[in-house]
């Protein structure tokens, strides 16, 4: 097992390597210049900001000494914000993210397995076909039309009660974080309804279930410890990417809730070619999903106890 | 049962409906959104309008923006201007917000530091009106060389690089604001960064920032006018560059104020009847063409065709859409002022109406200039969706009434701002936000020194204007000077005037006199007061 693990995490190393390289090239090919603005720089000044960006240098060289800084942890000084480190923004900025991704996940996972419950159990009745009527919605609808909608009908809502149900925007207290979370969190909520009722349909037809309902156990017995049990597996195979791909796909509902996370920086930085900016937020972006990879990767061994982790005797 | 449930939750709402508005009516607050992060507060070194805003409120330079766009004391009690320099004597209660006082080498300290090279400062360029400062900037002296002395702790002491009737409306700009020599290497490289890297010598005090979600400014007791500040907090609980939110959070009382909302937003806010304002920032926007040599654009009789061909009244209605926006007759805006009245009132322009016929004839001569046939036009535009429009409309009206075809080229912001640089298009839209009052802001833009004269016009004669303008002291013989050349600029069609901006704003009624500039920190919120009868929000 821990040989395993420091297998995958080699190889995840190699994986960051790759990312990074190739964030570090393409980006430099977009056209523009990170150190242009509204008003001309004096040749003087302009030469003085490339040399305290290292720009002065052959790019095989920035190269060069990005990888040696990226290796301690350095990732340099912003452009856009100039006496902050990208460090400080990831510091100061991703905790918000991650609050906001684990609300947002809670609320996907168990809306999912409780959703996706609800239409296996009534299968082809109306309960069903209204809950699967939503999810397409749900998953083909963008987030920041959710968003947009959302926040508009919070403000009719708090003043049809006359006082603030809930916040429409900022960020500070739980309260904040209900409506965005539930609004980045809705269509990851929608696909695991989906995966749930058809692992659950798969589930139902399991010998180990008949012979659990021909020993005469109680169909909530039945439901809990034998159909969802074994039906929620593969959700966790999805868990891993969609941590990943909530925390950093926040840009829409953080800028429409007023939230200071990280999704916002990572739009930001590309949109004002921040060079440091981009690559510090791709590396450890990289490094966070690989590792959500492996750890659910190792954690799947752990909930079923037939899968054995590569390398391992059986 | 149920009908207690009613009467309980009837009796909590009701509760909290009396405690909220009486606990907002208490404090004398007011609350916003803002678009940005604010960039950099270190005000040697800040370029942007959301920092310019936060420092117009906690820092003050010799002189302030007063409440009828004019320039009151600031930290400078009286003043004397000479037409080779001027000198300064500061008020002796002025203090930073940790007690120490402000003297004349807070000043020295920051102007040599704005120019300094190392500092990289980009409005750098707006002190080279003092003595040396381009020359310090471009690393020819060194930074004590500037014409700025302190004479003691509270007389300030400059000497310009050549005449100068607009410098004491430039003392008022952040750029010449103080900053705590002591204070600021002890802060090394952090200066700005956080509320404790930053001391304030104005009416208020950054007292919270947390980045990209909220800042607080307070009222500073030791500010030496103190006493007619009103307001006891400015709180920006939101930032957000999404309008809609910006909206919602209006419509829902979260905020008092919102700067400027788009043309859509101020459809919605017109049909929910919420208090909308308007103002005519006056900032000038035009057709930047590409001069150089070989550019469809570089010959006169083409640029004089696309002009005729538009129809200002219709692109403003039709593409702009903003009410209060007026259509642009010269390279100066209608509302800056001159000797005595307005620049435009003293030197009048005839406005130009479309003619097609004319145009066709302009037209004609350009495509018998440049050997019969006229390329495509390279039409340069950044992604948003109001330029978009814009170059669209263009597209349009060159095609259909000239039969001219239009290339759009669309870019990322920065990759606009290069190929302007380096002059790698034909059109492009571009604006002119003025950097202090006086035509000279805007005259200068087509010199061929200036670094921003992107379309690369070069034309002699209007340089000498230009020099001789900023050459002599004497004010009707400058604005004379200035006059002449803007004849040249449109004689020449040097851009093509499109418009004044304008924007629609709202403003809760619940807050009063909030001062909206068109140089300088805005909006100002200096004097703004609290309306205690109104109910918070909008």
């Amino acid at each position: 097992m821990i040989r395993y693990t420091l297998k995958r995490l080699a190889a995840g190393l190699v994986t960051i390597y790759f990312i990074a390289t190739a964030t570090f090239a393409t980006m430099h090919l977009v056209p523009g210049d990170p150190l242009a603005g509204k008003k001309a720089l004096v040749p003087e000044i302009r030469e003085n900001l490339q040399r305290k960006y290292g720009l002065d240098r052959p790019l095989p060289v920035q190269y060069v000494v990005f990888l040696g800084n990226a290796l301690r942890g350095d990732f340099g000084i912003s452009f856009t914000q100039r006496n902050r480190t990208v460090n400080e923004i990831i510091r100061d900025h991703f905790p918000v993210s991650a609050k906001l991704g684990v609300l947002s996940l809670l609320f996907a996972t168990i809306g999912g397995i409780a959703f996706g419950s609800v239409t296996a159990l009534a299968r082809g009745r109306m309960a069903d076909q209204t809950v699967l009527f939503l999810v397409i919605l749900a998953i083909s609808v963008p987030s920041f039309a959710f968003a947009g909608l959302g926040q508009y009908l919070l403000v009719d809502l708090n003043r049809l009660v006359g006082f603030e149900v809930l916040p429409v925007g900022g960020w500070g207290s739980f309260s904040h974080m209900i409506v965005p979370a539930l609004v980045l969190g809705l269509g990851t909520m929608a696909f695991f309804t989906r995966l749930m009722r058809s692992a659950l349909l798969e589930v139902v037809h399991q010998d180990y279930v008949r012979t659990a309902r021909g020993k005469g156990l109680s169909p909530i017995r039945i439901f809990l410890s034998h159909e969802l049990r074994n039906a929620v597996l593969p959700l966790l195979t999805y868990l891993g990417p969609a941590i990943a791909a909530i925390t950093t796909g926040g840009f829409v509902v953080e800028t429409v809730f007023a939230i200071p996370g990280l999704g916002r920086y990572f739009v930001q930085a590309f949109q004002q070619l921040d060079y440091t900016v981009i690559m510090g937020l791709t590396v450890f972006y990289g490094s966070f999903l690989v590792l959500m990879v492996i750890a659910i990767d190792i954690l799947y061994g752990i909930v079923d106890p037939r899968i054995s982790l590569a390398g391992d005797r059986r | 049962m149920r009908r207690r449930a009613r009467n309980l939750f009837g009796f909590l709402a009701a509760v909290v409906l009396a405690a909220l508005p009486a606990a907002a009516r208490a404090a004398k607050v007011v609350r916003l959104a803002i678009t940005e992060d604010p960039p950099q507060l270190d005000s040697t070194r800040a370029s942007d309008t959301v920092s310019s805003f936060i420092l117009g409120h906690i820092q003050e330079g010799l002189t302030r923006d007063g409440p009828h766009q004019d320039v009151v004391p600031g930290m400078a009690e009286s003043w004397e201007i000479r037409d080779r320099g001027a000198t300064f004597h500061l008020r002796k209660d002025a203090r930073w917000s940790d007690g120490s006082p402000v003297t004349a080498s807070d000043f020295v300290f920051a102007w040599r530091n704005v120019v300094d090279p190392a500092t990289a400062s980009e409005y750098a360029f707006i002190m080279y009106t003092v003595k040396n400062g381009e020359a310090v900037n471009a690393g020819k002296l060194p930074p004590s060389a500037l014409g700025v002395r302190a004479q003691g702790d509270h007389v300030l002491e400059v000497e310009f690089e050549r005449p100068c009737p607009y410098f004491l409306g430039l003392t008022a700009f952040k750029t010449f604001d103080p900053v705590p020599e002591n204070f600021y290497r002890a802060h090394q490289g952090r200066y700005g960064a956080t509320p404790a890297d930053l001391l304030s010598n104005g009416p208020f005090v950054l007292t919270h920032w947390d980045h990209e979600s909220s800042l607080v400014l307070e009222k500073n007791p030791l500010y030496w006018d103190a006493k007619s500040i009103r307001l006891d907090r400015i709180e920006i609980p939101y930032i957000t560059s999404d309008s809609n939110a910006r909206l919602n959070l209006f419509r829902d009382g979260s905020v008092d104020f919102l700067e400027a909302i788009g043309r859509d937003e101020s459809k919605r806010a017109q049909f929910e009847r919420l208090p909308m304002k308007s103002f005519t920032v006056g900032a000038l926007w035009y057709l930047l063409l590409n001069h150089r040599l070989g550019r469809p654009t570089a010959n006169a009789h083409l640029r004089r065709a696309i002009q005729l061909a538009y129809d200002p009244r219709e692109f403003l209605s039709s593409v702009i859409g903003i009410p209060g926006t007026r259509p642009a007759r010269g390279i100066v805006p209608s509302w800056v002022e001159g000797v005595k009245e307005t620049f435009r009132q003293e030197h009048p322009l005839d406005p130009v109406l479309p003619d097609l016929s004319e145009a066709e004839h302009e037209l004609e001569l350009a495509r018998a200039e440049m050997g019969g046939r006229i390329p495509p036009l390279s039409w340069l535009t950044f992604e948003g969706a109001g330029s978009q429009r814009e170059a669209e409309y263009f597209q349009y009206v060159l095609k259909t009434r000239l039969g001219l075809e239009v290339v759009i080229d669309k870019q990322i912001f920065k990759q606009v701002l290069a190929k302007e640089y380096v002059g790698d298009f034909d059109i492009a839209v571009a604006g002119w936000v003025p950097d202090y009052a006086d035509p000279m802001t805007f005259v200068d833009l087509y010199t061929s020194w200036n670094q921003n004269n992107y379309g690369a016009y070069r034309n002699a004669r209007y340089d000498s204007l230009v020099r001789e303008a900023q050459e002599t002291a004497d004010p009707r013989a400058r604005t004379e000077a200035m006059a002449a050349a803007e004849q040249i600029a449109m004689r020449d069609l040097v851009i093509l005037p499109l418009y004044e901006d304008a924007i629609v704003y709202l403003q809760s009624p619940r807050v009063e006199g909030i001062i909206r500039r068109r140089i300088g920190p805005d909006p100002d919120l200096t004097h703004a007061f609290v309306v205690d009868e109104k109910r918070p929000g909008a």
